[in-house]
Formats: C-alpha cells, structure tokens, sequence
C-alpha cells in the first residue's frame, strides 16, 4: 500500500459518487459539477496508478494537463448552452418526453 | 515534404481566419481549402499505396512524451473520405445558408475544427491522441447542432454533450488503467504488450462502453435521433456520415490490435447482439417517425447497427472471416457515410422546398422536384443493400464472412435489416408519389439538387470501385 495507490483509491470514489450524481439527478448544473468530480477522480488514477512503480513519470502528468484543458472547455460550452437554454424555457432539467 | 502534419495545419490555419475574418467570403474560402485538403488527402492516399504505412512525429518529438502521427491504408482512405464528403456539404452549405444569416458566421469556423478533430482522429497513432481528438469532434459538433440557439436545438445539444462527456471519461478512465498497467499508450507498443488479466479487461471493457455511448450504439442511443434530426442539413450530414464514425474507428482498432486474443468471444458475440437490436430498433423507429429527417436520423442508428456485426465475425474466428468482415465492415463505413450525407442533403432540400418537415407534407413532390428525390432514391439503393451499390458490396462481403465462419444468425440480420430498411424508405416514396397532391413550393437552387446527387452517385460508384478502397483496408496487423 503506497501513497500512490490511494492516489487511485480516492479516485475511484470520487468517480462512484460523481456517477451517482449524474445518473440519479437531472439538475443540468448538477450534472455538470459531477461530470467535473468524475473528471478529477479519473485524473487522480491516471497519475497515481502510473508511478507506483517508477520514479516520477512525466507523461501522466503532461496528459492530465491536457485533460484539465478539455474538462474546462467542455464545462464552459456546457455551461453557455445551459444558460441559454434556461433563458428560452425556464428549467432546469431536460424535459425526457422530448426524445 | 511530409504530408501528413498538412492535414491538421490547414483546418486549423482555416478555422481560425473564419473565426477571426468573419467579413472574408468565407464560403468561397472555405471551398479553396478543402478541395486543397483533398489534394493532400490524395497525394497522400498515393505515397502510402506505393511506400506503405508512414509515421511523422510532431516538431520531431518522440512519442511518449511528443505527438506521433501515423498514416496507414485505412487512415488515408478515411481521410480522403472525409474530405470528399466534407467538399459537397461545403458546397452545399454556400448556397443552403443563404437562408441563415445567422447560423452562417459560426458554421464555418465549427466546420474546420470538426474537420481538424476528424483527420486528427484518423490520424492519431496513440491512445491519449484518440481521447483529445474524441473531445474536440464532440465539441465542435456540439457547436454546430446548437447553431440555431432555438430551444430544442439547445436541449438535443445539451443531450448529446452530456452523453459524450460521460462516454469520453469511461474511456479516459479505461486509459489511465491501461497505462498504470503497462507505462505506454501508443497503438503498436500496446498490442504487443497486453496480456489477458482484469485490469486490462476492466479497461477495455471501460472504454468499450464510452465508445458505444459516443457511437450512438443500441440502447445508448438515444441522443442520436433529437442531434442529428434537428441540426441544419449540411450539419446532420457531417454529424452521421462522418463524426459517428470516428468513435467507432477508435473502437474497431482497440478490438483489432487487442481484443482478439484478451476479450472472449461471448463479449464479442454480445456487441454484434446490440448491433442486431440496433437495426431492428432504429429500422422499426425510422418507420414510426412522422418528420422525415428524424426517419434519417433513426436510420443512421440502424445503420449503425451494421458496423458492430465486425465483432462477432472478426472475434474467435478463421483468419479468412476475419478478412472479409473488416473488409466488409469498413466498406460499409464508406459506403453509409456517402449515402446518409446524400440522403440527409437531399431531405433538406425537400424541406427547404416546401417548407414544412413532416413525412406527409412531402406529398406530390416527386413532380416538383424529381432530382432531389431522385438523390435519395439513389442513397436508398445503397442504404437497402441492393446492387450496384457500396452497401450492397459491403453487406455481400459480411454475409460471406458470415456464412464462412458459420454464423447463419447473423445472415438473418443482415437480411432482416435491408427488409424493415426497404420499408421506411418506400414509405417516403409512396407519399412523394401521390399524383392527386400539389404541394406549394419555393424555389431552390440547383447545387442542393446537384451535390445530393453527387455524393449518392458516390456510394452507387463503390458498388463498381470497391476494390480500390478494399485494397488498402487489410487487417491492421498486417499494415504496422
């Protein structure tokens, strides 16, 4: 049991949760906070499950630089479209007879 | 000179001067740099059947740490499709968004990021690559089916965004498992080192699922329908010819390079399952819907079903059979992204034409306007299976992998689907037919008609050149 490997342990709750959340509620905002978690609880695995075996490895680090970046354009875009949304049709949640 | 880092520089280079010069002709622009796309898209095409699979390294960083591109049989044939398809909705678009002005000034610079996430996608030779060209694609297509800022537009956006955020963690998640494991990501390295224990399968299995969720798969789909059916048509016709498409790239080359010998053959048989509910499912909706572009877009989910059956014929069995499912699989890729951007083109003209969007509002109208629906007849040859066309090579190429491995079941599906897809499509047809009815319409310009009819013309040529893409498309393996 290092460090590391609760690096990994942490995340992997941390994505339970999120993915509780983002199943079970249909808040738009709320969804995209437990997109957001889940995103973190990845990141933490990607960098803890990656060293317990070497010395600091440069490339999970690099990659989960990158992933921030993504996560934060795709929670700006998500969160344009939902106040927009809001603003047209006043709710909060996706009507799910829509489809 | 290398041609391969070309391919991203210019839809880069063009989405930010649409972006940042919306005053410029950005139409006419636009069709300046893709037909230069598609020059490069040819030349490379040409470079890799006379020396083979190319790699190029980015700003001659090495990979892990650089970026490392690589262009094989299957890339350039998918890059040259993209190109080729993106041309005519460029075309098309100039004239079809003379209709909206507004839409008009973010089209253009969503169109050329979606084009660079696309080649960036075909081309990316590592697992991380794949993940960021995933997340630009979404992006970007999120981007471009909220162009109209209309509130249903909005939620099916919101709809797809949420699904694709989901489905691109579940793969995330399934690479940083599979690099804690074995301390690389590219594709090549990858397949030589996986062995069969159950983190890997954990992971494969994760990212299985978020590529199933992006690639719209039967019972995930159902984001598809409201996105691709809503969206403007130039963008409905990216959306299903092409941008599905890249998740399931992503999903058939991880199967490829590893599943065969770490994944059972029950898992497989399993994804070739959800394919079969996929065509009888999407097939039965199509047939339901009263507004004829969500019949398109229920279509494509059915068609879509199609690409899954490589598992089940590829997984566990001869190497022959192998063969002919990749074969058949990626022709039918090909083949199905002509045929739906044709049919997508052309059921927005008809659209634009009379002005309303159900199936019933198109009575009469094949006196009107004969070639427009004469472009999705032609789209519908090929959605069907029948010959000449790329669909019906493409289905004959599974059936034989089929028949060959002993899988009659899935002959059964494959029959069964061009029946219910013969049925959704008469019924456009019957009601277009209907003598008695004269509908009102306006006026559209002749290239709606003619770039329909271009790209259906197309998917029917695959039916007589289909060994020139089959040629290039053998087994991944055998290319690296």
């Amino acid at each position: 049991m290092t460090t590391d490997f609760w690096f990994a342990c942490i995340g992997a709750v941390l994505i339970a949760m999120a993915l509780f959340t983002f199943i079970r509620h249909t808040h738009l905002l709320r969804r995209i906070l437990a997109f957001n978690i889940m995103g973190s609880g990845v990141f933490l695995i990607l960098v803890g499950l990656a060293q317990h075996q070497r010395q600091t490895d440069p490339v999970p680090q690099a990659l989960v630089l990158t992933g921030i970046v993504v996560a934060v354009a795709a929670t700006a875009l998500a969160l344009i479209i939902f106040r927009r949304f809001y603003q047209l049709s006043g709710r909060t949640e996706l009507d799910e007879d829509q489809q | 000179m290398n041609l391969i880092p070309l391919l991203l520089v210019i839809p880069l280079a063009w989405a930010l001067l649409s972006l940042l010069l919306p005053r410029l002709p950005l139409g006419l622009l636009a069709l300046a740099g893709i037909v230069l796309q598609l020059g490069t898209a040819a030349m490379l095409w040409n470079d890799v059947q006379i020396h083979g699979a190319s790699r190029y390294a980015i700003g001659d960083w090495v990979a892990p740490l650089g970026i490392t591109l690589v262009a094989d049989g299957l890339t350039v044939t998918l890059l040259a499709m993209t190109a080729l398809i993106a041309v005519v909705c460029a075309f098309y678009a100039i004239f079809y968004l003379r209709a909206y002005e507004k839409e008009r000034r973010y089209f253009w610079p969503l169109f050329w990021f979606l084009l660079a996430a696309l080649n960036g996608i075909w081309l990316a030779g590592d697992l991380f690559n794949l993940y960021v060209g995933l997340e630009l694609v979404t992006l970007a297509a999120v981007g471009m089916v909220t162009l109209s800022g209309e509130r249903h537009a909005l939620a099916a956006g919101l709809r797809y965004l949420y699904a694709a955020l989901l489905g691109s963690l579940a793969y995330l998640l399934g690479v940083a498992l599979l690099y804690g494991a074995y301390g690389t990501l590219d594709l090549g390295q990858l397949s030589s080192l996986l062995e069969a224990n159950l983190i890997t399968q954990l992971a494969l299995a994760l990212m299985t699922f978020g590529l199933l969720m992006k690639t719209a798969v039967f019972p995930l789909h159902s984001w598809l329908p409201p996105a691709h059916g809503g969206a403007l048509a130039p963008v409905s016709a990216i959306l299903s010819a092409l941008v599905v498409k890249s998740s399931f790239y992503i999903l058939a080359r991880i199967w490829m390079d590893a599943g065969n010998a770490l994944m059972p053959v029950s898992a497989a048989q399993l994804l070739g399952a959800l394919g079969a509910l996929a065509i009888i499912w999407g097939g039965w909706q199509a047939f339901r819907q009263s507004e004829i572009k969500m019949l398109v877009a229920y279509s494509t989910v059915a068609q879509l079903g199609y690409l899954m059956l490589l598992f089940p014929l590829a997984i566990g069995q001869s190497q022959q059979s192998a063969i002919l499912a990749w074969q058949g699989t990626m022709l039918h890729l090909l083949s199905h992204g002509f045929a739906k951007a044709a049919m997508f083109l052309a059921v927005g003209t008809l659209v634009l034409a009379v002005g309303k969007k159900r199936v019933v509002d198109m009575a009469g109208i094949s006196a009107k306007m004969p070639l427009a629906l004469f472009a999705f007849g032609l789209a519908s040859v090929s959605l069907m299976g029948l010959p000449p066309s790329g669909g019906f090579n493409a289905k004959w190429l599974l059936m034989q992998s089929a028949i060959q491995s002993g899988q009659w079941h899935w002959v059964a599906v494959l029959l069964a689907g061009s029946l219910i897809t013969a049925s959704y499509v008469f019924r456009v047809f019957s009601v277009s037919f209907q003598k008695d009815a004269d509908p009102q319409i306006r006026p559209t310009h002749p290239a709606l008609d003619l770039s329909a009819l271009l790209l259906a013309a197309i998917a029917i040529a695959l039916g007589f050149g289909a060994a020139i893409p089959v040629e290039l498309l053998t087994l991944p393996e055998e290319m690296l």
